[in-house]
C-alpha cells in the first residue's frame, strides 16, 4: 500500500483483526443488502444501514449534520477515533459512508482492503449481535462541499468543458443500452451519459479479491481514459455510491487535487427535462 | 465462527452474466447472486444447505434478470 498517495487510509484485513475492539477504533459495516451485518460481522463492529443512516429519508440527500451527529455518538465515535469502514459489494458503501465523514469533518477515516468478501474469504472470525457500545460525544464541522458536485455545477462545467468527468457505471449503462444495472429497478427516464464523459467503471479499480489494484496500475487505466487531473474530475454514477469509490481512488490512492462526486448522478441527470445526453460508447 | 466452504463462481442467467458466491456460516448456507457488471447484488438467499440456498438465489436472480430492457 505504500505506493498510494495516502497509504494511511486503507488498512488490510490482517491490521483490522490484530486492532479490532482496541480504544480510539471503531470498526463500522456498511452494506449494500443491510441484512448482511447480521448473518455475521467483523469482532466489535456496529452497522450502518445506508438506506436509513447514511441519506436524509425525506428529501434527496445525505445524512443531515445533526443526524450524522447522532450516529456517531450513538456509535461511540469521538472527533479523535479511528473510524474503519467496510463492506459488501467492494466497500461500495463504506465508501459512501467514507464520503459522507469527510464531508462532516471527521479526520482519521480507512476503509479495509478488500471489504466483507475478503474478510469472510479467508475464513477470518465473525461475531453476532450487536457489541456493547458506550455513546461518545461528537460535534460535526460544517459540511465541506468541496468534494461535493452539484448539479449547477456539473452543468456549467459540462458547458464550459473546464472538468474532467469520469462515469463510473457499467459499460451498458453508460451507452444507454440498458437504463439501470442488470436486475435492479429503473430509476431514470432516459439512458446515456452526461455529454464529454469518460466511462471507467467503478470495478477497474479492484483485484478479483476485492483489495485495490496498485497505484501504478490505476494511474495507467485513469490516464490511458484521459482522467489526468490537469483539470477538476467529477466522478458519478447512478446514485452516487459507486462513484464515491472512485472517488476515493481518485483522491487518495492516486491523490489528485478538485476530485469531486456527483451524488445526484444519473438518476438526477437521466431524469432531467431538457438536459443533454450522449449515446453510445 | 467464521465462514465455511467460501465460494465464487460465474455463469450467464437470462442473458446475462452473474457471480453466485456461496459460504455457511454456523448452520446456514448463504448464496447471493450479483450482476458482475456492475457487481451489484441481484439475489440472496439462505438455507439449511447448499444447494437449496444456490436454488433459491438462481431463481430470484433469473426473474429480476429476465425483467432488465435492454433498448433498441
Amino acid at each position: 500500500m505504500e505506493d498510494y498517495a495516502c497509504p494511511d487510509v486503507l488498512v488490510s484485513t490482517e491490521w483490522v483483526a490484530e486492532r479490532a475492539g482496541s480504544p480510539g477504533i471503531r470498526i463500522v459495516e456498511v452494506d449494500v443488502n443491510t441484512a448482511s451485518y447480521d448473518e455475521g460481522h467483523v469482532p466489535g463492529a456496529v452497522g450502518w444501514a445506508w438506506d436509513r443512516q447514511l441519506c436524509d429519508t425525506v428529501q434527496r440527500d445525505i445524512v443531515p449534520k445533526q443526524a450524522f451527529e447522532e450516529l456517531m455518538a450513538a456509535s461511540g465515535i469521538a472527533k479523535g477515533t479511528t473510524v474503519v469502514l467496510y463492506g459488501d459489494n467492494n466497500n461500495w458503501f463504506a465508501a459512501w459512508a467514507f464520503w459522507q465523514l469527510k464531508v462532516y469533518g471527521h479526520g482519521d477515516v480507512r476503509l479495509m482492503d478488500g471489504g466483507r468478501v475478503k474478510w469472510l474469504a479467508e475464513g477470518r472470525d465473525l461475531a453476532v449481535g450487536k457489541p456493547a457500545i458506550a455513546r461518545a460525544d461528537y460535534a460535526a464541522s460544517d459540511p465541506d462541499f468541496s468534494i461535493r458536485a452539484f448539479l449547477p455545477a456539473v452543468m456549467d462545467a459540462v458547458r464550459a468543458g473546464s472538468v474532467e468527468l469520469v462515469d463510473v457505471r457499467s459499460p451498458a449503462e453508460f451507452t444507454g443500452e440498458i437504463l439501470s444495472p442488470p436486475g435492479l429497478p429503473e430509476t431514470c427516464q432516459r439512458g446515456g451519459h452526461i455529454p464529454g464523459a469518460s466511462n471507467i467503471p467503478w470495478g477497474e479499480a479492484c483485484n478479483e479479491d476485492g483489495t485495490f489494484k496498485s497505484a501504478d496500475e490505476l494511474r495507467r487505466i485513469y490516464q490511458g481514459a484521459g482522467i489526468t487531473g490537469e483539470k477538476p474530475v467529477i466522478a458519478y454514477c447512478r446514485i452516487g455510491e459507486r462513484s464515491s469509490h472512485s472517488w476515493f481512488v481518485l483522491k487518495y490512492l492516486l491523490g489528485l487535487d478538485g476530485v469531486t462526486n456527483y451524488d445526484g448522478s444519473w438518476t438526477e441527470w437521466g431524469n432531467l427535462v431538457g438536459a443533454p445526453v450522449a449515446r453510445g460508447a | 465462527m467464521r465462514a465455511e466452504g467460501f465460494r465464487v463462481r460465474r455463469l450467464d442467467l437470462a442473458g446475462w452474466p452473474v457471480r453466485i458466491t456461496t459460504y455457511r456460516i454456523g448452520e446456514t448456507w448463504h448464496a447471493k447472486a450479483d450482476n458482475v457488471s456492475p457487481g451489484a447484488q441481484i439475489a440472496k438467499a439462505r438455507a439449511d444447505t447448499l444447494a437449496a440456498a444456490e436454488a433459491r438465489v438462481l431463481e430470484v436472480a433469473e426473474a429480476r434478470l429476465a425483467g432488465t430492457r435492454r433498448s433498441a
